[in-house]
């Protein structure tokens, strides 16, 4: 018999879900609605969990600068940057009346956010085309059959997706339309692509559909920490 | 000297007539009555305004509709719809644009009846408006739907899925010995904790970077709860940066579980499980540096990932830990398959668990998910299959089978 | 002999860092020589261009900012030729935004297009920001049955009663048609299941190249049309242009199809420099 900290959420896992799948067929009253009334409750938790998360980011932080941990400056710079940017945002410097947007023109958050946040988010997202490029280098050789028919459609597509593949192969009659690089590349992403994309989609949505099931029964706590056995 | 004056008034004379003579046609003109009069624009009413029950709902619509002609070289600048109760007492409930034709009037009570009345209101340039009326609508009551009957094809196709997913559970909940075929990565996790410990390194596992709400976030918990238990076992240091507070405080319930059920509660601390940011690319800078400078042996990714994946297994690659991914993002799966030694695909993400645990009930759902794969081949089948013979036949009763399986598989029936 | 071997044995195990500056020259040469490259439409973004010339004036449109900065080069040009077309061709467009950093991008195509475009356009008439709101999915459930309980407000905190291009608007389905710029969850995908397919309301955007195939199966049924990443804005770009020369000076996708054209025969040479290593190497070693 689960302890009584686990019945407890596991009620309320089955009893919400099983309103939610409800919900889907009845369109009597008090089902429609349950799902946004129920979307409102997570964010409000998400809300109060934010302050969790702060503040267990501080301790860990805090506690490697108070012990001068290995690599412990880069705990204080993150220290001050969230204290920092908290600061900015929650009394508004800069703004004109209380009132005013965070992130209004004119506020130090903003510029912070345009100065600061933007160009880091940027850079780290940019580091994908210089990944992209030393993966494809390590993995795309040619070892097997199959390894050697995924190299060439993904020649075919990286060829299309670019003004060359249009230039290289527009001189082909129309009856030999379909080998155009933009076409076959087109051909290439929404038949086998399609087709392959669309068999892994059902599996997975079978396999949240199994998952979810579990859940609301009860039948899957590893989430809650094992099963009991 | 009576020449120029005489000069003078002829010039001025002749000046005044040009300068006259225009103006003078002009107020010709001006007095002249119209020979047609002009006709005012047609401003036609709206025709057929009809009220009705919007089906399948809660009750608490009414569908008011009515017709109008397109193409009016002045149309009218909208429409107003009345609302009349029984009692006779009306009230005006919206202005709609020219261009509808259709109101859901969600203000109503249910079984009370209502009826509407629509009027075109027309503006001319002078900003003059003239409201031109139909004729009150026949009476029309909202009633409660309990089930709703467009979604019957859902409902089997649910109710098959749940039969087979639960009948199998119970199948094997029975003592029926139910097997599963190997996983090689979710085998390999093991052998990467169990390196890690040789090597004296920590293993990072991260969960993904979204939130509870999604199935994988859990998919990736059932998974650490295993990880743990090796971990535990081997006294190696686990590592769990999460996005998202929830998923710390449910990933660090899962660990202190998995330590307590190992028997090394003493192993455990609340700062394995830590939160970093919910913002996406800060999440990834920080792991990144997590990776580089404390080089763990072992990185599993189980969960939802979005572009970070390739940044996070490239990094992981470069500093040569052993990568196991798993995730059922269908754009993401490329970049781990390129850059991990194993990923789990899509499904396996969510057999891995029990996989893992060897429940015999979880083994069992995996045999339900089954048959639902084996309704989707079938009905893939069908209906491609149908549909040819009817494109080559040319209709007939093909067609029909062929609009029924296809109709069967929509969204509503 | 050997040398030659040992060259292909160096190239098979290159430090990863030259690859990189190779990707670093390859982009930054033709962006600092700012050559443009032509980009043929495809049909998927014909699709789009032709429904906004179908829609008569005064339609109501949607257009959800759901990315953030980092996507900015892929998802700007798609937003900001959208917006332009939509109110070149007379239409209410309404922006908002489902994720937070989305709320700053809108402001950048009023900024960039619509009020150096549109001088006569009036505010809260012809066009509005909404801003963000929280909820992800929820909030386009909420929004599909009551889209004025969520929205109270636009962007800076105003009524939203007092604009008269709200007052049509009661549910998502008050819609002509939605518009989705995205590069994750929740974006157009969720926006096709969720709302388009739900309530029949033409729903189509743009995507990145990463996400795009995710969104084919959705075309044409449940999505009309899809702009995917850089060459797909590109497309649609050329497009707006040709019929609208006036956009030429706005176009941003067009210019960094150069930079993605290199970078791509970069990549194809490093490909094929590793299979030759791979399977001289291999010859080799067997």
């Amino acid at each position: 018999m689960p302890s009584m900290k686990k019945m407890v959420p596991l009620f309320i896992t089955f009893i919400s879900g099983a309103m939610l799948i409800l919900a889907l067929f009845v369109p009597a009253p008090p089902f429609p609605g349950l799902e946004e009334e129920f979307s409102i409750w997570f964010d409000l938790i998400a809300v109060f969990s934010f302050l969790l998360g702060g503040g267990n980011l501080l301790r860990v932080h805090l506690k490697k600068v108070a012990r001068q941990e290995r690599d412990w400056m880069f705990s204080l710079v993150t220290v001050l940057g969230f204290m920092l940017m908290l600061f900015l945002g929650l009394f508004k410097i800069g703004a004109n009346d209380w009132s005013a947007n965070y992130l209004a023109s004119g506020t130090a958050f903003k510029w912070m956010y345009d100065a600061v946040f933007v160009p880091l988010q940027a850079t780290i997202f940019s580091l994908l085309a210089f990944f992209v490029a030393s993966a494809a280098f390590r993995a795309f050789r040619a070892k097997t059959r199959e390894a050697t028919i995924l190299l060439i459609a993904a020649f075919i597509i990286l060829i299309g997706r670019t003004p060359i593949g249009v230039m290289m192969t527009s001189w082909l009659p129309k009856s030999l339309e379909f080998f155009h690089i933009p076409n076959l590349s087109g051909w290439i992403l929404s038949v086998p692509n399609m087709a392959g994309q669309r068999a892994v989609m059902i599996g997975i949505a079978l396999g949240i559909i199994s998952t979810s099931l579990k859940m609301i029964l009860g039948i899957e706590r590893s989430w809650l920490g094992g099963n009991d056995k | 000297m009576k020449t120029p004056r005489f000069l003078l008034t002829s010039v001025s004379m002749l000046l005044l007539f040009l300068f006259l003579t225009p103006l003078l046609c002009f107020a010709q003109t001006e007095s002249t009555p119209p020979i047609v009069p002009p006709t005012p624009p047609p401003m036609p009413a709206p025709l057929e305004v009809a009220a009705s029950d919007v089906p399948n709902d809660g009750g608490s619509a009414i569908r008011v509709s009515w017709q109008f002609p397109n193409e009016l070289e002045y149309p009218p600048v909208g429409f107003e719809i009345f609302r009349y109760e029984q009692d006779g007492s009306n009230q005006s409930i919206v202005k709609v644009q020219s261009l509808v034709r259709e109101y859901i009037d969600t203000g109503v009570t249910n079984k009370l009846p209502y009826s509407y009345r629509v009027q075109a209101i027309y503006r001319d340039s002078t900003g003059r408006e003239t409201a031109v009326s139909a004729e009150q609508s026949q009476p029309a009551s909202a009633h409660i739907t309990f089930f709703d009957f467009t979604k019957i094809n859902l409902a089997i196709i649910t109710l098959i899925l749940l039969g087979a997913i639960l009948g199998y559970i119970f199948y094997a909940g029975r003592g029926k010995e139910m097997t599963i075929r190997k996983i090689a990565g979710v085998a390999a996790i093991e052998e990467a904790v169990g390196r890690s410990t040789e090597m004296g390194k920590p293993v990072l596992f991260v969960p993904g970077t979204q939130d509870m709400d999604n199935v994988q976030t859990i998919a990736g918990l059932t998974i650490l709860a295993s990880v743990a238990r090796m971990t535990a076992k081997y006294e190696a240091r686990l590592d769990v940066p999460v996005s998202r507070s929830i998923t710390m405080s449910t990933g660090r319930e899962t660990v202190h579980e998995a330590y307590l059920a190992s028997g090394r509660p003493d192993l455990y601390s609340d700062d394995i499980v830590h939160y970093i940011t919910d913002e996406q690319f800060g999440f990834v800078a920080a792991i990144d540096g997590i990776m580089v400078r404390d080089k763990p042996a072992a990185c599993i990714y189980m969960g939802a990932f979005f572009a970070e994946s390739l940044i996070l297994a490239e990094t992981g690659n470069g500093i040569g830990a052993i990568q196991i991914a798993g995730t059922a993002m269908p754009t993401q799966l490329p970049f781990f398959v390129a850059a991990c030694d194993y990923t789990l695909i899509g499904e396996e993400l969510f057999a891995a668990s029990a996989y893992l645990s060897g429940d015999q009930r979880a083994i069992g759902s995996l045999k339900g998910q089954d048959v639902g794969k084996a309704v989707a081949m079938l009905l893939i089948l069908f209906t491609s299959l149908a549909g040819t013979v009817a494109a080559v036949t040319g209709g007939g009763a093909m067609e029909k089978v062929y609009q029924f399986l296809w109709r069967l598989t929509a969204a509503s029936f | 002999m050997s040398n030659q071997t040992s060259f292909w044995e160096k190239i098979s195990r290159i430090d990863r860092r030259w690859i990189f500056l190779t990707i670093a020259i390859t982009v930054s040469v033709p962006m600092i020589l700012g050559v443009d490259f032509a980009a043929v439409p495809s049909p998927m973004v014909e699709d789009i261009f032709h429904r906004i010339e179908q829609l008569p004036a005064g339609s109501r449109v949607l257009l959800s900012y759901d990315y953030g900065p980092s996507t900015v080069p892929e998802n700007q040009p798609m937003a900001d030729a959208l917006a332009y077309h939509l109110l070149k061709r007379g239409c209410k467009v309404y922006m908002m935004a489902v994720w937070a950093t989305g709320e700053r991008q809108a402001t950048v195509t009023m900024e960039r297009v619509v009020i150096p475009s549109f001088p006569k356009a009036v505010y809260g008439d012809d066009y509005i920001d909404l801003g963000y709101k929280a909820g992800n999915t929820g909030l386009m459930n909420l929004l599909f049955t009551n889209f004025k309980r969520m929205y109270t407000t636009d962007r800076t905190g105003k009524d939203i009663e007092s604009f008269p291009m709200m007052q049509q608007i009661e549910s998502l389905r008050s819609f002509n048609m939605i518009f989705s710029i995205s590069s994750g969850q929740p974006g157009l995908k969720e926006w096709v299941q969720f709302v388009g397919d739900r309530g029949k309301i033409p729903t189509s955007g743009g995507v990145t190249a990463v996400q795009a195939t995710e969104l084919y199966p959705y075309y044409p049924r449940q999505m009309f049309g899809l702009m995917a990443g850089l060459q797909g804005a590109a497309e649609f770009e050329s497009m707006v242009i040709e019929k609208y020369p006036e956009y030429a000076p706005m176009r941003t996708a067009l210019r960094k199809m150069a930079p993605q054209t290199v970078a791509h025969i970069a990549i194809i040479v490093l490909v094929v420099l590793g299979n030759i290593a791979y399977f001289t190497t291999r010859k080799r070693g067997k």
